[in-house]
Order: structure tokens, then sequence, then C-alpha cells
């Protein structure tokens, strides 16, 4: 019960009015950035960065949290609105959230996806307020061939449920191709930069997103004239409550989101991978798995609950250990030095007002973000009323500094219109366009780790099998990967042996 | 209201029309010094939260909080390629004296290691502010005391047993590890991973059996009594006599030479504004700097991050860059990381 | 497979042709990736794969994958003959494409905040006939808020031009 008394020790220090409105302050200014694409959670703190030296480190932090906490709720609204990803890990929510919001039921997936949020990182807190020491020795364990197969374990489980396994295989190795351009760091060369020194920076994974799914969506809307069409949802408060009905039937996909979203965030695979993956898994093990896609509530809360998990668990690592679970935590690593804290193993002992104060604020801000997003619901879902001959150049603006924000380069502006060109085209071809991103936002990763990997085991693939944790997320990588045929070979089975049953009987 | 005033005369006197420049400068004498009219971005070639990424936070935030100038400050990270990307942006940025780029010895490795076309020549040097140290790091549950019984074990060992880690490829950590090779006669197996901080993850879990981080990449496991400093990678004690484990403090840590092991190696911070920029322009952010590192916040920086106090800067500052160039150069050419066609 | 008669009426691209034309692309892309790769080193050392091992091989499952694409655009039985897009699809389509692509190359040279507040009033007047006061409105509105959250409020400098010059920016 030690925690518990920390833990109201931390709401006695969190629950200031200078404190509440740092956190109020903070979850509007992440809101904000979260909707701009472009701008997103590590930028946006790491702007902020500066004008909180002079602040406690506790108020400071509780703000800088709460920018993080805005962003991983805000996310989700242009990508259900606008089929625009406003984070990196709300491109797995544009699946089901957009097709929702063409249905008019944009208000609905808004509702799910915050609440959805919210139990996640109402989870995560949980593991961090309780279980913060003994998870944290867990996150130690990863080494190269530990990531590598948790890379793996998330392409296994989104991967194999397209229509055309060509054009499923194509657009996954663009995502590849995509992401090897710039420099190789495990060998210290360029790759694919051709001698030009505007690829250096590689092409960033949100530009290419922009386009394709923004931009790409704007011109295959155009076809059809002016209209986005039956987008005129109702709108009141009712929305909510109503949407608040349904949810308690997806608690399964809740909870396995949660803790796979909890997973993710300790052992840094970040809240991207943790979306897909919660994407994926609940799009393999759900009744209604086979609708994905066609607008399925479950298909916005399972991303949604992973990333905002994900993303809260993200804090213990660097808490616990001093470090970065995401680049949003690496950037308020940075800042707790500034602060004059030093983070690592000790800070939970010797900095026990600032870490429970952090810890407590994280359920208060939480709650807070929740009422203030879901009261922006009907404001957000008004936006569709606005006639699309206004909206549509505005969105296209949007793009277009997201495009340009991400790293200040002009040259992102002309990608981002040719991934907007290549995405109507793929999109009228039937090319699945989610396998692109995933490996685009993956693949350099996964490589890096495998590629580690072979450093040390001079090139064996038994390593990946020399532990009892790599082992498991390996055997279970191949598992979902051929869950399908193993799927039918049990039903095959079972079948056979009913029938001898009955054929003895 | 004369302050404001000024200032936007200022600002407007000073737009890129050199005429006009010339007719403000004849209007007002006083004004004989360079001033930004804009935001200043501090460009970091490394990603945000590391060692340059928090050097350059902490700049801004001691200019904001001294008000050491007028327009703001901001720090923009341009980390691709391994810091390529702002390399390359603050070289094409010719004559615009608002981009302070914070550089490393990246500025000399990267040119040779991927044939970049760039040499630190193109650019104006302003300032080095200070140099950071490198450290011979275990883990804590090993038994080696010293760097001697340490390379004694790898060496015994069948070659390529043991991991050392580091960041990225071809750039200082790896330099070190070839320089430690050949002095010791070891041979390691170099893991490169994307940060200091990753690198001090994998040696306290074991999964590389030493690193060559920065101090302030290695402090938190070391306090924490999770890591063990074998030795310092210069050629003398660093200063900070503050205990920081229970029983050590950075000054006892002993240098690699004395223990038998000749490595020296230390790493440039400094700053640079593009090319093509007036001496008045960089007088100012030598001034700039100079207040900066005269604050006491400046001071506890440095101590916690336990670099070394150096401020260099004019034709001192050029002599040291052409050292240290000529010095990564040739360990770069003698480890074989020297771009090939 | 009966053929499909809807006729390609004012001759536009057939579904097939257009799939075949993107294959090829993508075709294209996975020589690149080979020949660049190959050059760096592409094989499997003695510390692991180099750095061109993986995307060489990516780019030749690219290349396998968009010929068996190819093949069936081509040859296949039940490849699509219908229109890839008819000219009356494409007409919207391009009446915003290209106002979008003049709208990045004004950026460069006058700003991206005048560039937009342009762009959105060239498009609402064209394509909603909306009225002029309605236009300024949105335009400029839209800018002024742009220009204040990102150069005042979060000071993430955009392109600007002449304009912003003028103004002191």
């Amino acid at each position: 019960m030690n925690e518990l008394d920390a833990l109201f020790h931390g709401f006695a220090i969190a629950l200031t009015w200078y404190n509440i409105g740092m956190m109020v302050i903070g979850i509007v200014l992440g809101i904000i950035i979260g909707v701009l694409p472009g701008l997103g959670g590590p930028n946006g703190v790491a702007i902020l960065l500066p004008l909180t030296f002079t602040m406690p480190p506790t108020s400071a932090i509780i703000m800088l949290s709460c920018i993080y906490w805005g962003s991983l709720f805000a996310g989700a609204i242009t990508s259900v609105l606008f089929n625009i990803p406003g984070e990196t890990h709300s491109v797995a929510t544009t699946f089901d959230g957009y097709p929702l919001a063409q249905q008019g039921r944009a208000g609905e997936a808004l509702t799910a996806s915050f609440t959805g949020s919210f139990f996640g990182a109402l989870v995560a807190v949980l593991l961090i307020t309780f279980l913060a020491p003994l998870v944290a020795k867990f996150a130690l364990k990863f080494g190269p061939p530990e990531f590598f197969a948790v890379f793996l374990l998330t392409f296994c489980s989104f991967v194999g449920t397209g229509k055309d396994p060509f054009k499923s295989i194509i657009s996954m190795m663009l995502g590849f191709g995509l992401a090897a351009i710039g420099m190789d760091i495990v060998s210290g060369e360029l790759r694919m930069t051709f001698g030009w020194s505007e690829l250096l920076r590689g092409i960033d994974f949100l530009v290419v997103v922009i386009g394709l799914f923004g931009l790409g969506e704007i011109l295959f809307s155009m076809e059809d004239g002016l209209a986005f069409e039956g987008k005129s949802a109702k709108i009141n408060t009712k929305v909510v409550l109503e949407t608040w009905k349904k949810l308690p039937k997806y608690w399964l996909t809740l909870i396995r989101s949660a803790a796979i979203g909890c997973w993710m965030g300790i052992t840094p695979g970040g809240a991207t991978a943790a979306s897909f993956m919660g994407y994926g898994i609940a799009k393999r093990f759900s009744p209604d798995g086979d609708k994905f896609g066609t607008g399925q509530l479950e298909g916005v809360i399972a991303p949604e609950t992973a990333a905002h998990a994900s993303g809260t668990a993200a804090l213990l690592p660097m808490l616990a250990l001093g470090i970065p679970g995401s680049a949003t935590a690496a950037v308020l690593l940075g800042g707790l030095m500034i602060w004059g804290l030093q983070p690592g193993p000790l800070l939970f002992v010797e900095q026990k007002e600032f870490v429970w104060g952090l810890i407590a604020s994280m359920y208060l801000s939480n709650i807070a973000g929740l009422i203030i997003v879901l009261s922006t619901v009907p404001l957000f879902a008004a936006i569709l009323r606005i006639p699309f001959a206004i909206i549509a150049p505005v969105i296209i603006v949007v793009c277009a500094i997201g495009a340009y924000t991400v790293h200040g380069a002009m040259l992102d502006i002309w990608f981002m219109l040719l991934f907007g060109i290549a995405g109507y085209v793929l999109k009228k071809l039937d090319y699945p366009l989610a396998p692109l991103v995933l490996s685009l936002v993956l693949g350099d990763r996964a490589e890096v780790a495998f590629r580690q990997t072979m450093m040390g085991s001079k090139g064996g693939l038994g390593v990946f099998w020399s532990n009892w944790l790599v082992g498991t997320i390996t055997t279970l990588a191949l598992v979902m990967l051929f869950w399908p045929v193993l799927a039918f070979a049990w039903r095959k089975l079972r079948r056979s042996q009913n029938g001898a049953a009955g054929s003895t009987t | 209201m004369r302050l404001t005033m000024f200032k936007s005369f200022n600002k407007f006197c000073l737009r890129p029309l050199s005429g006009a420049l010339l007719l403000c400068a004849i209007a007002a004498p006083a004004l004989a010094d360079w001033e930004p009219t804009k935001t200043v971005e501090i460009i970091v070639p490394a990603g945000a939260g590391g060692a340059a990424d928090q050097m350059a936070r902490t700049i801004q935030g001691i200019v904001v909080k001294h008000q050491l100038m007028k327009q703001p400050m901001m720090v923009i990270n341009k980390s691709g390629s391994s810091g390529a990307e702002g390399i390359m942006d603050v070289k094409d940025a010719k004559g615009d004296p608002h981009k302070l780029m914070a550089a490393f010895s990246a500025i000399y490795t990267l040119p040779v290691a991927v044939n970049l076309p760039f040499n630190w020549r193109d650019l104006n040097p302003v300032a080095m502010i200070a140099l950071d140290e490198f450290l011979l790091w275990v883990n804590a549950e090993t038994p080696y005391k010293t760097p001697k019984e340490y390379l004694a074990a790898v060496k015994a060992a069948p070659p390529d047993t043991f991991k050392m880690g580091g960041t990225g490829s071809k750039r200082e950590d790896q330099i070190i590890t070839v320089a430690l090779d050949k002095v010791a006669g070891t041979k390691f197996t170099y893991i490169p991973y994307k940060s200091g901080a990753e690198a001090a993850t994998q040696l306290v879990g074991k999964h590389i059996e030493s690193n060559v981080n920065n101090p302030s990449e290695n402090i938190a496991q070391w306090r924490a009594g999770e890591v063990r400093a074998l030795c310092v990678f210069s050629a003398q004690h660093m200063v900070y006599k503050d205990k920081i484990t229970a029983d050590q403090s950075w000054a006892d840590i002993p240098t690699c030479k004395e223990s038998g092991v000749d490595v020296e190696y230390q790493m440039l911070r400094g700053f640079f504004i593009p090319g093509g920029t007036t001496k008045e322009q960089v007088a100012y952010y030598v001034d700039l700097l100079k207040k900066v590192t005269a604050t006491a916040d400046w001071k506890e920086y440095i101590s916690k991050q336990a670099l070394k106090d150096v401020f260099l800067t004019g034709p001192e500052f050029v002599k040291f860059l052409e050292k240290d160039e000529a010095f990564n150069t040739k360990l770069m050419n003698e480890a074989g990381f020297a771009h090939k066609e | 497979m009966e053929q499909k008669q809807d006729g390609p009426s004012g001759g536009g691209l057939s579904h097939s042709t257009a799939e075949a034309i993107a294959s090829v692309c993508i075709f294209a892309i996975g020589v690149v990736m080979i020949v660049s790769n190959y050059r760096i080193g592409a094989g499997w050392a003695s510390d692991g794969p180099q750095s061109g091992y993986f995307p060489l091989r990516i780019g030749v499952i690219l290349c396998l994958a968009s010929l068996a694409v190819l093949f069936r655009s081509v040859f296949g039985k039940q490849r699509d003959r219908g229109i890839f897009v008819t000219w009356q699809k494409l007409r919207p389509v391009l009446l915003v494409l290209l106002p979008t692509a003049v709208f990045v190359l004004a950026i460069k040279f006058i700003g991206i905040y005048v560039a937009s507040t342009l762009f959105i009033a060239a498009f609402m007047r064209v394509m909603d006939k909306s009225i002029w006061w309605k236009i300024l409105l949105v335009s400029i509105g839209v800018n002024v808020l742009l220009f204040w959250m990102f150069e005042i409020q979060f000071k993430v400098p955009l392109p600007k031009g002449p304009l912003e010059a003028l103004l002191g920016y």
C-alpha cells in the first residue's frame, strides 16, 4: 500500500490551481498540435520546453505531459473527419474511422476513439502506479533480437489480410524501399540518395501519409463532383451517451489493445507500431473481422486504445530507468535535465514528489482531457457541414503546411503532391495502402534490429530462439503469419474427427 | 517606448536590401554592430533529446531567461542521415546570419565517411564552448575494475566475443573502438545504436559488454551503480570533484593513458554560422555565447554534464579546428572508414 | 469473359491499360533499387547483411510482383476492360490537381500565406461561385489564423515571401 500513500501525496501536489491551470493549457495546446498534421507530440513539447525553464519542475512536466496527452487524443480527429492522420499513430484509425464519417457517424467514431484512448491511458497509468519498478526491469531484457522479434510480430499480426497478394506485396515493398532512403545507421553509408543532398533527410513517413491519404482522398472524392456524400451527421450531445452504450460490447478488444499498448510502450516499440498491432490483431480475432475497413467502431477503438496506452506506458521506462520509450519521452527526458533533475533509476528514490506528482497528474489530466475532447465532438463533427468548396482548399493548404513543417523543407510539399497523385492512382487500381504505411514506419527499424542481431551472432539465425523471451515472440509472430493456414488445418482436423466420431456411433 | 521604436527601426533598416542598409548605417552611426532582425534558428544536426540537442535547448533557455537577445531563438532538429541533413542545410543557407549550427565532430567525420560535399571552412566558425569527454564503461556486475583487466579479458577471449556499443557507424564511438583495438591488440565487435541513451540501456541490460559513452549519456546509470567507469580518454583527469556515486567523483576516474592504454579523444561542442556572413555578425554571436557561458546556469549545466569548460574563438578556434580535423581524418583513414567508390 | 461493351466513349484509358502502365512504373522503381543498391554492396558479409542486402532484394521482389500484375493485366482472362477514368470524372480531379500544383509552385515565390489566400479564394470562386465577402472572409481569415498560430504562437517558420518581409517577418 506504499504506492497508494505515495499516490495520494502526489494528488495533493498535483491538485493546486496553478497545476490544474497548466494541465488545461497543456491539453488544449496538445489538441491543437495533434490536429495539425506535421506538428506532433515530440516537436510540440520541444517547442514549448524553453517556456518551462522558469517554472517549478513538477508544474513544467505536468504541462508538457498534458501537451502529449492532448496530442494523443487529438490525432484521431482529422483521421476520422478527413482521412488525414494528424499524428503518426492515428494512421490505423483512418481505416475504419473515415468510412464511419462517410456514413454520417463521425460523432460516434470520435467518441469511441476518445473513450478508447482514455481507457488505454488508464490501464497504462495503473501499471505505472503499481508495477513500475518490476516492469521496468523487463524493459532491460530487450536487446536487438528481441526488438526484431517484436517488429516481426507487428508485421505478422497485420499482414496477410489483403485481397490481392501481388498488390499487397508491391505496396509493402514500396514502403520498405521508401524507408531505406537516407543513411543506413548500421554501416554509416548512404542509400538511394543519388548524390542529392535533399534526400539526405530521407522521405518522412508523415509526408507520404499526408499525400497518400489526405490529398489522394480529396482527388478521389472530386471524381463524383463536389460532395463528401452522406456526411452531414446529426450532431447532438446524445451521440456520446449512445456510443458509450455500445462500447461495453467491445470489452475484449479494449483490454487486448490496452495490453498491446502497454507492452509496446515499455519495450520501446512506439505508439505507431502499437496502433497497427492493435488493429491487426483485433481484425484477426474479432467476429466482425471481415467487416473491418468498412466502418466498424471496433476498428477505431482497437488502434486508438493501443496508441494511447503505449504513449502513456512509454513514460514508465523514462521515469524508472531514464530510457525514453518514445520520441516525446526523449524530449521530456532532456527537459528533466534542464530543470535540474537527474533522470535514471534513482529518480523514484530522490525525487518522490516530482514522480508521484506527475503520476497523479496523469490520472487527472486524462480525465480532464477526455472531458475536453468529448465536448469538442459536436464542434468537430460540425466542420463536416461546411460546404466542400470551402473545406477542400483549406484541407489542401493544411496538408501543404503539414508536409512542410515535418522538416522545414519545400521539397516535401512537392513530394506530398506526388504521393497525392500516387495515392489517387493506386486507390483506383485497388492497391492496399496500409501495408505500405506499416513497412514505411517500421521497415528501417526492423532492418537495423536485424542487422545488429546478426553482428552479435555472427550471422546465425538461431539467436531468435536463444532465450525464452525472444523465442516466444518469434514463435508467436510465425503463428500469426500462418494463422489462416493453422486455423484452416485445425477446423479440418476437428471436422474429420467429428466425422470419424459420427461414423463410429 | 523608445525601445520599441528603436527595435522597429532596426528591423526596418536591416532588411536584406544592401542599399537601405548602407543608408541606415549612415543615418544611425551608433548602430555599428549587427543584431539579429528576426528569429534565430539553432540548427541541431542530431535528434531531439540527445546531447547536442540538450545543449542547444539549454542555451536557448538561458538566452530567454536572462533576456540576452531581443529576437526569439528556437531550436530545430535536422537529424537526417546522422546529421548530414542539418550540416548541408546550414551550408546551403549562405549569407543567412539567422542560423546557428550546433557542431560536433560529425563536421569532420561525415564528409570522410559518406563523401559529403562539405568542409567546415564552408561555414563561419563562431566559438567552441566546451569539450565533451569519452569514457570506457562496463556493466557494474562484471569483475573488471581497471581498463587493463578488461582489455586483457577481451584479448584472452576468441576474437569478436566482446561487443562494444556506440552511437552510429563510422563516427566518434567507433573511431575510439578501433583505436582501442589497435593499441591493446583486442578485437571488439562494434554494434551501432541510434543514440548514446540506447547504448547505455543496452549496457545495463548486458546486451553489450562495454560502451564509450559521453559522461552525460551514462551518468544516470553510473549513479545508480549499474555501470562502472574504467577510464577517461583524455590527457588529464576531469575537474569535477563532487561525489557522483557513493565513492567516486568524475575527477577520481583515471585517464586511459595512465592506465596503460594510450588512447585520447575529445569532441568539440561549438557553434558555426553559414558562410558569407560578416565579421560583425560573427562578433555578435561570439558576444552572445560569452554572455551565455558566463551565467551560473551554464556553469551548473556543464558541471552536471561533466563537460570540459573551454571557450575558444577567432584564430585560436580556427587553429583548433584545423588540428582537430587532421586528427579525425587520420583516425578515419587508419580505421578504413573513408568512403570508397 | 464476355466483352463489356460500354465502349470507350470519347476514348478513355482502359482499366487494364492503366494497370499495365502502373506496373511498368513499379518495375522501373524496382530496377533503380537493384542497381543503386548493388553498387554499395548487397552481399552477406561476415558480420551479417551489408547495407544494400535488403533493399536489393526488395527491388527484386518489386520487379517480380509487378511483372505478375503486368502479365495479368495484359493476358489475364478477368482483366477489366472498363474505362479507368472517364474524361467527365477526370475533369474535376484535374480541376483540383492543377491549381494545387500551381499553388505549390507559388509558395516558393510569394510565401505560403499569400499563395494559400489566393488558392482558397480562387477555389471558392470557381467551384462554388461563392459571394465575394464570403470568399474574402474565409481566405484571409484562415490565413491570418494560420499565421498567428505558426509564426507567432508556435514560432514555426513557414515559407514567406515579399509581403511578410514588408511587414517585418
